[in-house]
């Protein structure tokens, strides 16, 4: 079926455009294949709403008289309300929303039709690639390889054709590590520490079982990392309950007579379908604008959001202090090995390493762990806060690592080269792009989609010089230091530039970081 | 100095957190506590008496006696005494100097910062009220002091002189303080020049169930038709309804509709001084929570009602100004006394409708007129002496917090920086100045606090710079006109500068606001030696020589001068131990080191020093680069005016 069936009514006029703290439009309402065009040509200037039909979460109609009102909720959490006369064309325009927003096949979405003159699809896609990465990283040299053991996909579909191993431990044995990890995920570096060469591994469970099977290779592997050293930690992102309970399914953890040189910490973290339930609920109690504080805090607390980002940013505390304080590798998991593991993996980083606080180092760092590394982005980010359709695999892992980003952020606002323009962007385009890199689930995905080929770079793009400056912190002052956050309750808050983004609330604060800016570029011209 | 029997214990450990002590040697003198440690630093902290709000002892123990210090700014300070005597004594003597039975005994009294006579009077005049009602631009066809209130003779709670309608008679004003609980009648409090629009206060009226009294009818009726454009005022009665109700039983309450033409009656709803006692109680207990989890830090939040009181105060605020500056309506604000919950609405109110009160000499002139003269109960409310602790109330430090909430909302739109509303805070309760001693003006005047003690303010305009928010501009929007906060109840915040103590002492934090006050001062340094360098290359140029010596060197270590050194940034925390939150660094303050000037001038050694490469904890340094930070800031002045 053509995406234009889909449309039944592609032009309305008179339709009234109400949204937050403007007053409401009159204007003519597009529907085309991936967009929803609002446009009101009042005066000879003219506005217009461009909106991706993607990123609409949920619609709601309602019919007034012979009119209906459609509501539309993004997954950017702003709140849209538009009045069409007739009901006719109220309802088509709304059935089209519906289809059109839901798209399954990846090809069909717009990162395959948006063709900008400034844009070429030509030369290398993505910042950096894992052999790249390891040429530029002199530190990995000796003692780690490049292996292309997964080239195929076979050994791992959800893992990069290219990933970084000991040195000493063969392709053999990386399948045989392979077959005792969940969906394949050996355990392979994420991190080598900047001076003292200790590293942040992360794979999938073992699959133990019931019976404590054993695999000699993933233990050589293990073993392979620490390297003769005295210890490593392997943070496991369950509680211990959890991780006996997951060998009734076939998962588990790595014993201590097996792993004898692992010391093994259990941190609880919440996953899927709860984190997605939490961002639902706050977003639910962030827009009722009438509840009393004791009401407002009681559903702040219920929704547990907060609580997640204070378990994430602990856990990658303690990672940090492992491997920065105490000098010893790491080893990270949880179950799949592809949503809270990442998100523990790359916040130690931006806490840890100065490189992966600069606006490029940033990206890289997102692209290699969790683009590259495979979390499922499609599955994950198909519905946000306001669908009300069932949930499937949904979880706002992504917006829960720019959430303790943020927190950073706030607790060192000289640390990090990007400001929070950055996170906010990234929060937008995760969910709906015009950019292919976010598409699919993982690298073997987004090779049979034609994505490289077809669609163009969202970090490329926003590396741009002129476009790269509006994501600039004025006072990043780099530091070669850790950068250790405080994860007292006190200390972290709810992100409003997210969570009450479309409020008057954020606008004061967008005149305050104007101010910021040109104090700083004030001094900068007297420099 | 008779209640300090053990004057030095030494060997004594402060506890800054599980990780972290250090042994050093606790002085007692008759107005400090004094700590220094045996390092070679000898660091010092210094506890004023008077701000210590308890002392307790926990059971002695194989290391020692435990003794816990909290103090009325939310300081606490864990020392380990190794003799029980030895802590006993200082448990005792501590509690007897922390409450003073006189005023003569308030440290002010004995505060000595050296300023001769004459300077001292000049300081108690830095703030003119005269000055700030003609400011206001009253109309003087409207309004005009009245000398009714000579010798406190109406009331002996409010200040000798004050502003009522030109229209109301000697008699009309003598009836009315008749009518009105300590005979606190409706006056003038602030003047909306652009609406003509003011807000007077009172205490309750005493109606009781039917009595009436036509002066005091007659007074609001001209208080109404001094702003000749309106047809009706407010009577903003800012309790709730069920208690001003309950108040009629006692002969008070608030004014019949029925009775008073044309007024349109409000209540607002802002709990009474003893619910806020346990409120801010509450509060305090979750800012000292050790190890709290997340839930467990909300859920304290909520209990504690704290935000809740705020957001009452805040909306008080908000209907007034929306009365004065929207509808052009005046409005008579009172609860029961009318020195607490009024002084708070309108004052917040003011702070609102006028961009002067958000300056610092402007909220400093408001605290001086609504406050200070109004007669709200200092010495009361913030147990300067040991009395009723009944009376005790955090009102004023509720007040300050709407400030810090508006100052979240708004930014660029106050001149004051969070620091200064602290140190406010501080000396409310320190009773270093004399400025917020005794319960009213008449108190203060038979006092002879003006010779007798020295004023905060001067002080506090000295060292503005320290407390001045870079964002603030005077051209700004957010400066201008009305502001319009939002009271939705996700804008209110944990303040946690003031209430975090738990977390204050081991946060290691940057600060945009110091960092960007650092810039604007490097601006201004380069400006000047720019232009010095400009004089030097001109000189140079006639004798044919370059002057542009390293100049792009100087500059570069200027603009680096913000960046945090070592001990600031890596301070681990312990992650290790599930959510526990004390950690093994000493107090941080960031703002403390950026104030002064780079400690060995030469900011280059920051990018070059090997050791910051790995970014590891090195404590050592921590004790010696973390200076005097835990050092009351109160007493550097201390120690200047003894030396």
């Amino acid at each position: 079926m053509e995406l234009s069936e889909h449309i039944k009514t592609a032009n309305v006029e008179d339709v009234t455009l109400r949204r937050p703290f403007h007053p409401a439009l009159r204007g003519t309402l597009c529907v085309t294949s991936h967009h929803l065009l609002f446009s009101n040509r009042k005066d000879e200037a003219s506005w217009q709403l461009l909106i991706l039909l993607k990123n609409i979460d949920a619609i709601e109609k309602r019919a007034v008289g012979s009119s209906g009102t459609i509501t539309i909720k993004c997954k950017d959490l702003l709140v849209l309300q538009l009045e069409i006369p007739g009901m006719e064309e109220c309802l088509n325009i709304a059935s089209s929303i519906e289809a059109l927003s839901s798209l399954e096949s990846v090809t069909e979405m717009y990162p395959f039709f948006y063709r900008p003159s400034h844009l070429t699809l030509l030369g290398p896609w993505g910042l950096s690639t894992t052999e790249q990465y390891y040429k530029q990283t002199e530190r990995l040299w000796d003692r780690w390889r490049v292996s292309k053991v997964n080239s195929d996909y076979s050994v791992c579909p959800s893992y990069p054709s290219a990933v970084i191993v000991p040195r000493e431990v063969d392709d053999d044995k990386l399948i045989r590590s392979a077959r005792f990890r969940q969906g394949g995920r050996f355990p392979v570096l994420s991190y080598c520490h900047h001076s003292n060469g200790m590293v942040i591994m992360r794979s999938s469970q073992p699959l133990t079982g019931a019976n404590k099977k054993r695999c000699k290779e993933d233990e050589l592997l293990l073993q392979a990392v620490i390297d003769g050293s005295e210890l490593g930690y392997i943070i496991d992102l369950r509680s211990a309950q959890q991780a006996q309970q997951a060998r009734m399914t076939g998962g588990g953890f790595e014993s201590k007579s097996c792993y004898r040189h692992w010391k093994r910490i259990h941190r609880h973290h919440e996953r899927g379908k709860v984190v997605q339930e939490s961002l639902i609920k706050l977003v639910e109690a962030c827009s009722d604008l009438s509840h009393s504080v004791d009401r407002w805090l009681s559903k702040l607390e219920n929704s547990k959001w907060l609580s997640h980002v204070h378990s994430a940013l602990s856990t990658a505390g303690l990672v940090v202090e492992c491997v920065e304080r105490d000098g010893h590798s790491v080893l990270v998991h949880g179950s799949e090995g592809t949503d809270n593991t990442l998100l523990v993996s790359s916040l130690a980083q931006i806490i840890l390493d100065p490189a992966s606080r600069t606006v490029t180092g940033f990206l890289c760092l997102l692209e290699r762990e969790w683009i590259q590394a495979g979390h499922p982005f499609q599955q994950r980010c198909a519905h946000s806060a306001y669908s009300h359709a069932r949930l499937k695999q949904e979880c706002p892992s992504f917006l829960l690592l720019l959430d303790c980003v943020w927190q950073v952020w706030r607790q060192f606002p000289l640390a990090l080269e990007f400001s929070e323009a950055l996170l906010l962007r990234l929060a937008q385009e995760v969910y709906a792009s015009n950019y292919g890199t976010f598409l699919c689930n993982n690298e073997q995905e987004r090779c049979a989609a034609g994505v490289k080929e077809n669609t163009h770079c969202l970090f490329q793009s926003m590396l741009k010089p002129d476009i790269e400056e509006q994501y600039l912190n004025p006072l990043y002052e780099p530091t070669d230091l850790a950068i250790w956050p405080s994860v007292h309750p006190q200390s972290l808050q709810l992100w409003t530039g997210m969570f009450l983004r479309w409020t008057e609330y954020a606008q004061n604060m967008e005149e305050a970081r104007e101010e910021v800016w040109s104090i700083v570029k004030e001094h900068r011209e007297r420099v | 100095m008779e209640h300090i029997r053990t004057p030095k214990v030494e060997n004594v450990r402060m506890i800054v957190s599980p990780r972290k002590s250090t042994v050093g040697t606790l002085y007692l003198s008759s107005t400090h506590t004094i700590f220094v440690e045996n390092s070679e630093a000898l660091k010092e902290t210094w506890v004023l008496h008077s701000l210590v709000y308890n002392v307790e002892r926990l059971p002695t123990n194989s290391s020692g006696s435990p003794l816990i210090i909290r103090c009325k700014n939310f300081h606490v300070y864990r020392l380990l005494i190794p003799q029980e005597k030895d802590c006993l004594d200082v448990l005792a003597c501590l509690t007897r100097l922390s409450r003073p039975e006189h005023y003569g005994e308030l440290f002010c009294f004995s505060f000595n910062p050296n300023l001769d006579k004459e300077l001292r009077e000049k300081a108690w005049g830095f703030i003119d009220l005269k000055a700030e009602f003609s400011r206001m631009g009253i109309p003087r066809n409207l309004w005009q002091v009245t000398a009714a209130n000579h010798e406190y003779r109406l009331s002996d709670t409010y200040p000798s002189e004050l502003f009522v309608p030109k229209s109301a008679s000697p008699a009309v004003i003598v009836g009315s303080a008749k009518f009105r609980s300590r005979g606190r009648l409706p006056v003038l409090c602030y003047f909306h020049r652009d609406t003509s629009a003011s807000i007077c206060r009172s205490s309750q009226p005493l109606s009781g169930f039917s009595a009436r009294s036509s002066e005091d009818e007659q007074m609001l009726q001209a208080i109404m038709k001094s702003n000749p454009l309106s047809e009706f005022m407010y009577v903003v009665d800012t309790r709730p309804k069920l208690n001003a109700m309950a108040n009629r039983a006692a002969g008070k309450g608030y004014e019949n509709e029925d009775n008073y033409t044309n007024i349109k009656l409000q209540f607002i709803g802002i709990e009474n001084i003893h619910v806020m006692r346990n409120s801010q109680q509450k509060l305090i207990d979750v800012g000292e929570l050790a190890a709290p989890s997340m839930s467990d830090f909300l859920w304290g939040l909520e209990n504690s009602g704290w935000l809740k009181h705020i957001k009452a105060v805040l909306d008080a605020g908000v209907f007034i100004a929306k009365a004065v500056a929207e509808e052009g309506v005046s409005v008579l604000v009172h609860c029961s006394d009318g020195w607490d919950r009024t002084a708070q609405a309108c004052s917040v109110a003011s702070v609102l409708l006028d961009p002067y009160y958000r300056t610092i000499k402007g909220l400093m002139v408001l605290i001086e007129k609504d406050w200070v003269s109004f007669g709200h109960k200092f010495s009361h409310r913030y147990a300067h002496l040991d009395g009723d602790p009944k009376e005790v109330s955090p009102v004023m430090d509720q007040f300050l917090e709407c400030m810090w909430q508006l100052m979240q909302q708004f930014p660029c739109a106050f001149e004051f920086n969070e620091r200064f509303l602290i140190q406010l805070h501080t000396h409310i309760y320190s009773c270093q100045y004399g400025n917020f001693i005794g319960n009213c003006q008449k108190e203060r005047r038979d006092l002879r606090l003006q010779e007798r003690t020295h004023s905060l303010w001067p002080h506090l305009w000295e060292n503005r710079a320290e407390y001045t928010n870079p964002l603030y501009r005077t051209d700004h929007s957010q400066t201008q006109g009305v502001l319009k906060p939002l009271t939705t109840a996700y804008c209110f915040k944990f303040w946690k500068g003031m209430y975090g103590c738990a977390e204050k002492s081991v946060a290691s934090y940057q600060s945009s606001a110091d960092c960007l006050n650092a810039v604007r001062e490097e601006s201004q340094q380069l400006e000047e030696e720019l232009s010095a360098h400009q004089e030097r290359l001109a000189q140079l140029e006639e004798r044919k020589t370059s002057g542009e010596r390293k100049k792009t060197n100087k500059l570069s270590e200027h603009v680096r001068r913000p960046i945090p050194t070592e001990s600031e940034l890596s301070s681990p925390q312990d992650y290790f131990t599930t959510p526990r939150s004390e950690k093994n660094t000493p107090s941080f303050t960031l703002q403390l080191q950026l104030a002064t000037p780079h400690k060995n001038g030469d900011p280059d050694d920051l990018s070059t020093g090997s050791d910051f490469e790995s970014g590891v904890a090195d404590l050592s340094s921590y004790s010696s680069s973390g200076g005097d930070d835990t050092k009351d800031p109160d007493s550097d002045e201390v120690v200047k005016a003894n030396a």
